[in-house]
């Protein structure tokens, strides 16, 4: 589904992402761990297309496509999903609103037909009730004055209705209190099937006890350092990242 | 008399004697029915989200009685039957100073003197027509009563005069649209607006204004020097609504005379200027009677190389005891060229006041347009959910047939302006 080779990026002329290679496949889950600052937003962004980010040499392949050739709204399209480290607001623009539009430019893109009022409700009903989200959620400004953990499960809401193949999830459960991270973590592993796949940026290993991943990735200093199974998740939190560190 | 220079506004003066001050349909025979409109003048209407054909209306959920200015004729009136049953009556102002003098003699000029400014004062010399509104005692007009404007022929101005009276326990929600087609030179409209709401009588008056801004470089337009004032007697209310995306120049402060004690004011406003349109627009409360209230809301977004200004007066007389305003002021830059200013003035008589002023000025966030498109929403899409969500609370007070245009005309003026 997405296979990064030797990805350089800079913000502002200063070099972030230095060779990071990953390769990640449908129905797979990833994380990805490492220190503040290693870079694991920045990677987030580069795959979203965020254009502050220059990617300077290397190659991105999702789904058959060079990515970094499609502009953001074309790889949201195409299935490229990004829940927000700090999910932003938008005063006055409603929950359904905003998800209704992002659905049906989605749905255009493949031909559909736009989805009716109707339907999109009770698509939107489900999918919040899958993730315990208050309906009263759903008419209010769009993470407008919603507390740090109910915009992340606002994320995850957000995700499930859109239904991508390629979930990036950036500390979506930093900040959730421990019954929201599980009602997340179980949220994600209804999604989950063989044909999407997960990267999952983290620095608790305790949500690897609910998503359980395949693969563990350490991003030190711009590159994937090591990869593990998830037992390298128990290690890290015992032994820090400073034992890596060539 | 001068012309007044005190806006921030930068352009060229109008010649005066080049205008001309008198324009009719060149078929000048009067519309006896709907049918009879030309299809691009049909076009336009529909655009507004007005529409002229009854039959249709009478079967939508949705009634719109419209008066249909043109230059300077008032073309078709409809709906006039229906309403003249209630004792509503809803007509060009040549026909009603004809029909109706004893209104017309005791109200025309009674909030807007004509001496009161430049603009004021010519269109008091040249109108020839506008709209008239009058809703008899305790009578609650059951439809939105809405005008029409539009400048057609070249060289000329458009000066009409509207007087909407809403006698005791009235109610009316009053529409106005305008537009003007794309021309190379500037074009003067000076309107003048007159409400009068007597004792415990309510009347909204929502503005959607799309005269033509002129090009990208800022050649043509219209020069929009507007007038509008209300008087509120005895616990009586009026509420401007506008949505200004038009004009080369807006120049333009409905306000309200607070006389009557316990009367309501409120001035919801949402301004777009692009390219190099200015706007100076803004409202005066002026309360004299005892526990007035008035609240503004205005939010003025800039694009382009255009500037946009709120300027409002809140004055509370000596009189006016626990007289209360409350005003929010908000701007919105898309681009670094564009300008949003802030004028707000406050005299302040009696002590017992409580006035309440918030403004901000923000720039349209790169971080939300983002948030947007990394859920597959186009930028053009993107920016319209956000401009539309910031001026949310104005929309909201607009009737639902305005506001849905309303919104698409924010979208379209606002076209590929973030930079
Ligand atoms: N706009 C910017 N200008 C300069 N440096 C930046 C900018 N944005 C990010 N950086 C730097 O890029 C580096 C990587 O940041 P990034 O957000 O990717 O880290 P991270 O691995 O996600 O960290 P955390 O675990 O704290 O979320 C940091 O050193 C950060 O300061
Ligand atoms: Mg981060």
């Amino acid at each position: 589904m997405l296979k990064i080779e030797n990805l350089h990026a800079n913000i502002q002329e200063k070099p972030i992402l230095k060779g990071l290679n990953l390769t990640v496949k449908a129905g797979e889950i990833h994380a990805i761990m490492g220190p503040n600052g290693a870079g694991k937003s920045t990677l987030a962004s580069v795959l979203a297309g965020k254009e502050s980010y220059e990617v300077t040499e290397g190659s991105i392949d999702f789904k058959g496509k060079n990515l970094l050739e499609l502009e953001i709204e074309e790889r949201a399209r195409e299935g490229v999903f990004l829940a927000f480290q700090y999910p932003i607001e938008i005063p006055g623009v409603s929950n359904v609103n905003f998800l209704r539009t992002a659905l049906n430019a989605k749905r255009v893109h493949e031909g559909l037909e736009p989805m009716n009022a109707k339907d999109f409700m009770a698509l939107v009903r489900e999918k919040a009730k899958m993730v315990q989200l208050d309906t009263a959620f759903l008419s209010r400004s769009l993470n407008e004055g919603f507390s740090g953990g109910e915009k992340k499960k606002n994320e995850i809401f957000q995700m499930a209705v859109l239904n991508p193949s390629l979930c990036i999830l950036d500390e979506t459960d930093s900040g959730l209190d421990i019954d929201a991270l599980r009602v997340v973590a179980a949220g994600v592993n209804q999604l989950r099937n063989k044909d999407n796949a997960f990267v999952v940026i983290t620095h608790y290993q305790r949500l690897l006890d609910y998503i359980v991943p395949d693969f563990v990735h350490v991003l030190q200093d711009g590159k994937i350092v090591k990869t593990g199974d998830k037992n390298l998740a128990l290690e890290l939190e015992e032994k820090g990242y400073d034992w890596l560190k060539a | 008399m001068q012309e007044p220079t005190w806006a921030h506004l930068q352009y060229e003066k109008p010649d005066f004697q080049a205008i001309s001050y008198y324009a009719a349909p060149k078929n000048q025979k009067k519309y006896n029915s709907w049918d009879e409109v030309e299809p691009e003048m049909k076009e336009m209407m529909r655009k507004l989200g007005i529409s002229m054909d009854e039959q249709q209306r009478l079967t939508g959920t949705a009634q719109v009685a419209v008066d249909f200015v043109m230059d300077s004729v008032s073309v078709a009136t409809s709906f006039k039957e229906k309403l003249k049953e209630l004792g509503i009556i809803f007509c060009a102002i040549s026909e009603a100073i004809q029909e109706h003098p004893e209104l017309v003699k005791k109200y025309l000029g009674s909030v807007v003197p004509s001496t009161d400014n430049f603009y004021a004062a010519l269109n008091s010399a040249v109108f020839t027509d506008g709209s008239f509104c009058y809703i008899p005692k305790g009578v609650r007009c059951p439809m939105e009563l809405s005008t029409y404007f539009r400048i057609n022929e070249g060289g000329t101005g458009q000066f009409e005069r509207t007087l909407v009276i809403a006698d005791e326990n009235a109610y009316v929600s009053y529409l106005e649209g305008c537009t003007a087609p794309v021309r190379d030179e500037n074009q003067l409209h000076a309107a003048v607006v007159e409400l009068i709401a007597l004792d415990h009588a309510e009347i909204k008056y929502s503005t959607v204004q799309n005269w033509y801004p002129g090009d990208k470089n800022g050649k043509g337009g219209v020069y929009n020097f507007v007038t509008k004032r209300g008087i509120c007697e005895k616990a009586a209310k009026i509420s401007w609504t506008q949505v200004e995306t038009g004009s080369a120049i807006t120049w333009k402060y409905p306000s309200c005379i607070l006389k009557g004690d316990h009367s309501v004011g409120e001035f919801y406003s949402v301004a777009v200027t692009n390219h190099r349109q200015q706007a100076d627009t803004g409202t005066k409360m002026i309360h004299i009677g005892k526990h007035t209230k008035s609240t503004i809301i205005s939010k003025g977004i800039s694009a382009g190389f255009s500037n946009n200004t709120y300027r409002g007066l809140i004055k509370i007389g000596k009189n006016a005891d626990k007289a209360r305003n409350f005003t929010q002021c908000d701007s919105l830059l898309m681009t670094d060229t564009s300008g949003a200013h802030t004028f707000p003035y406050i005299e302040c008589e009696n002590s017992s006041a409580k006035l309440e002023h918030e403004a901000t000025t923000s720039k349209i966030g790169e971080d939300q347009i983002f948030y947007c498109l990394q859920r597959g929403i186009d930028e053009e899409k993107a920016i319209s959910l956000i401009v539309n969500g910031y001026c949310k609370e104005v929309l909201n007070q607009l009737p639902m047939e305005f506001a849905v245009e309303a919104q698409k005309l924010l979208e379209i003026s606002l076209e590929g302006s973030v930079g």
